[in-house]
């Protein structure tokens, strides 16, 4: 069972603003009933252009109808330049949080209330240059990049449960990879002289080395086990188990609990340790 | 408020005849079965008791039956062992609808070079038995293809595939978690090798399961250590967890024919209420080959997290196979071999019942469900357009 708040579960139970505004100067529906859920925001201004009446219809879970009502309470009152700022934090704090593996929620209600300003304003809200990376939600490269920056994400887990990209067939996760490992670069160049000093691509791979020999690889010929460091490719960690470790069906677990949490103690927070056949 | 308790494929209560058995053995009869003197050696006797208990409902021989921790050791154990007795062999045929503990173990196994054949299931559930039977080749260890499923309840023909396997020299495994206890299973004139069963889904406690192993076949040990299980499981055993389970074989073999009847009635009108109260309902699974005791219902166009928690105001416990509910973000993996249509899958719910439900159990699912759809679907963008409606309802 999800740990909800008391908020969240109020919301849920008695939702505010269920429905569609007649008559709206702005109206979106984000999300399908493939991907589990979606939201219909509608939009009403008064004589002095601050949203008058805000009204949603939310396909989905607890979270989702919870999100959806927060947001349209968050809304009314706001000029359309004040409802822009809104990012799907707010509607989380609103809540007094949400689950991270339901952050998407949020996300959703964020990703409807820009479309649906960008309805009142009329402009299409096709981004052209935009390319689908996850094609099991329909989630584009510039949907990535932004929830990355704006919830500082740091793993493809942590973007699936945002934007849920990645989360069906994971035949996209070497792409948002990539797109993390550029996010990431760019934010810390653009902050480079705060945390801890940067490691160079050959000082990374010589610690990782060390550990593995010093920390590791022990352990594991305990058990009749070994690993070999295969590539490091930006923070990923290409490791090939041997021996006892080839065939333990504890290995993946050896391989997040154990070498994983060693790498990230003795190099770098960021690793991520996967299991390649070689 | 009461508690309906309408999800016993998940776990089932504990009966008090079986609670009442395995008391004295936390703080009375502590003793170890494999102790020298007779304080430990008269719990090994209870210990032999409870073993004569499971084989019996079974129909096997008591030596027959291996005592594990749960049924994902048992099922665990099962395709370990055969593929390390059978180094040769490279190939695993098992189901699209496994539980995770085959299902998940199949995959980290393909991952490591073997190689897995996933049967499909018609849109009834249904095994495929002709890409079953093709599946089967002089390269594959074992099969493995549940007894009944899960989600649906629906009833695989194990014996037939079986029978099959064994004309080809190949082990069959089966999980019969969801299937002991529910429907009559007689292992003397079949062909399954090993079978898996899990205490806590027959009144039992959890912490406690079996791997039935047929005389004959080759085994190696998952658990290496003591002597236990004939150095078949190593590790003290489960005493208490035991007793209880031989004392829930014993029950379940007396309740079978209520299980039959009695819950198959209850489960009927309950399906039965809910299909004619709500439009857009269908149930998910082929009605006949089907346990007594489980229902898996779709309601189009609302998502079935939302129908748990608003039931959960009532006290009513089910199950979803919606994609909020999984962890995932798919809905169930079964549901999808079936071909259900996500209109259908994310609003899924599986109700189970035991032989402790009651009629008054099912009459307030059928005055309290009808509403908490309609509130759900009222929320809906889709309900009122019918956009991506199922047509085949």
């Amino acid at each position: 069972m999800w740990e909800y708040t008391d908020k969240v579960r109020e919301h849920f139970l008695n939702p505010r603003n269920a429905g569609e505004v007649e008559n709206p100067d702005g109206v979106a529906e984000v999300g399908s009933i493939a991907c589990g859920d979606a939201l219909k925001l509608s939009f009403k201004l008064d004589e002095n252009k601050r949203i008058a009446d805000a009204k949603f219809k939310t396909f989905g879970c607890a979270s989702a109808i919870a999100s959806a009502s927060a947001l349209t309470e968050i809304l009314k009152g706001k000029t359309i330049e004040e409802a822009m700022k809104i990012t799907n934090q707010d509607i989380a704090d609103y809540l007094g949080g949400l689950p991270q593996e339901k952050m998407h929620c949020s996300v959703l209600g964020q990703e409807a209330l820009e479309k649906a300003i960008e309805n009142y304003r009329g402009i299409s809200h096709k981004r052209p240059e935009e390319e689908i990376v996850c094609a099991c939600f329909g989630v584009t490269d510039g949907e990535i990049e932004r929830a990355i920056r704006q919830n500082h994400l740091t793993s493809v887990e942590e973007v699936t449960y945002y934007t849920k990209a990645g989360g069906g067939c994971e035949n996209c996760h070497d792409k948002i990879q990539a797109i993390l490992d550029r996010v990431l670069a760019a934010k810390r160049s653009e902050k480079e002289p705060e945390g801890r000093p940067r490691l160079s691509n050959i000082q990374k791979i010589r610690m990782i080395e060390e550990t593995i020999e010093r920390e590791i690889r022990p352990s594991l010929q305990h058990d009749g086990g070994d690993i070999d460091l295969i590539d490091v490719i930006g923070n990923r960690v290409l490791v090939a188990t041997r021996g006892a470790c080839a065939t333990c069906q504890a290995s993946q677990i050896t391989l997040k609990s154990f070498v994983e949490w060693k790498l990230k103690e003795f190099v770098s927070p960021d690793l991520v340790v996967e299991e390649v056949a070689k | 408020m009461r508690t309906v308790y309408l999800d016993n494929n998940a776990t089932t209560m504990v009966s008090r005849e079986v609670l009442d058995e395995m008391l004295p053995f936390f703080h009375d009869r502590y003793g170890n079965p494999s102790s020298m003197h007779s304080f430990g050696g008269q719990v090994a006797r209870e210990l032999s008791q409870a073993r004569a208990r499971v084989a019996s409902l079974l129909g096997v021989d008591p030596e027959e039956i291996i005592f594990t921790s749960c049924g994902t050791e048992s099922d665990n154990t099962a395709i370990m062992s055969t593929l390390l007795v059978n180094p040769g062999k490279t190939h695993i045929v098992t189901s699209r609808v496994e539980h995770p503990a085959i299902k998940v173990l199949c995959e980290h196994l393909a991952q490591k070079g073997y190689r897995v054949t996933m049967v499909g299931v018609d849109s009834d559930g249904r095994l495929d038995m002709d890409e079953y039977e093709a599946s089967l080749t002089p390269d594959t260890a074992i099969a493995s293809i549940m007894w009944a499923n899960n989600e649906t309840g629906v009833v695989f023909p194990v014996e037939e595939a079986a029978r099959l396997a064994r004309e080809r020299g190949i082990v069959f495994h089966t999980d019969a978690v969801q299937a002991v206890g529910k429907i009559p299973i007689d292992m003397k004139d079949n062909a399954i090798d090993m079978l898996s069963l899990s205490g806590h889904k027959l009144h039992a406690p959890k912490g406690v399961g079996v791997l039935y192993v047929r005389k004959g076949t080759k085994f190696s040990p998952f658990l290496i250590g003591g002597h236990q299980e004939k150095g078949r499981r190593g590790g003290t055993e489960n005493v208490p967890g035991i007793i209880g389970l031989g004392k829930a074989c014993e029950l379940a073999g007396a309740n079978m024919e209520k299980e039959n009847t009695y819950v198959r009635n209850l489960r009927d009108l309950l399906e039965s209420g809910l299909l004619t109260a709500i439009a857009q309902s269908r149930v998910n699974g082929v009605q006949d080959e089907r346990l007594p005791n489980t229902t898996n219902i779709s309601f189009e166009f609302v998502e079935g997290e939302s129908i748990l928690l608003l039931m959960d105001q009532f006290g009513i416990c089910a199950s979803s196979g919606s994609a909020c509910t999984s962890g995932s973000l798919q809905p169930s993996h079964v549901l999808r071999a079936m071909g259900v249509p996500y209109t259908m899958a994310h609003g899924s719910i599986r109700f189970s019942l035991s032989v402790y439900n009651t009629e008054e159990d099912i009459d307030l699912v059928i005055k309290e469900l009808p509403p908490i759809i309609e509130k759900l679907r009222v929320l809906s963008p889709y309900w009122a357009t019918q956009q991506g409606a199922c047509t085949t309802v």
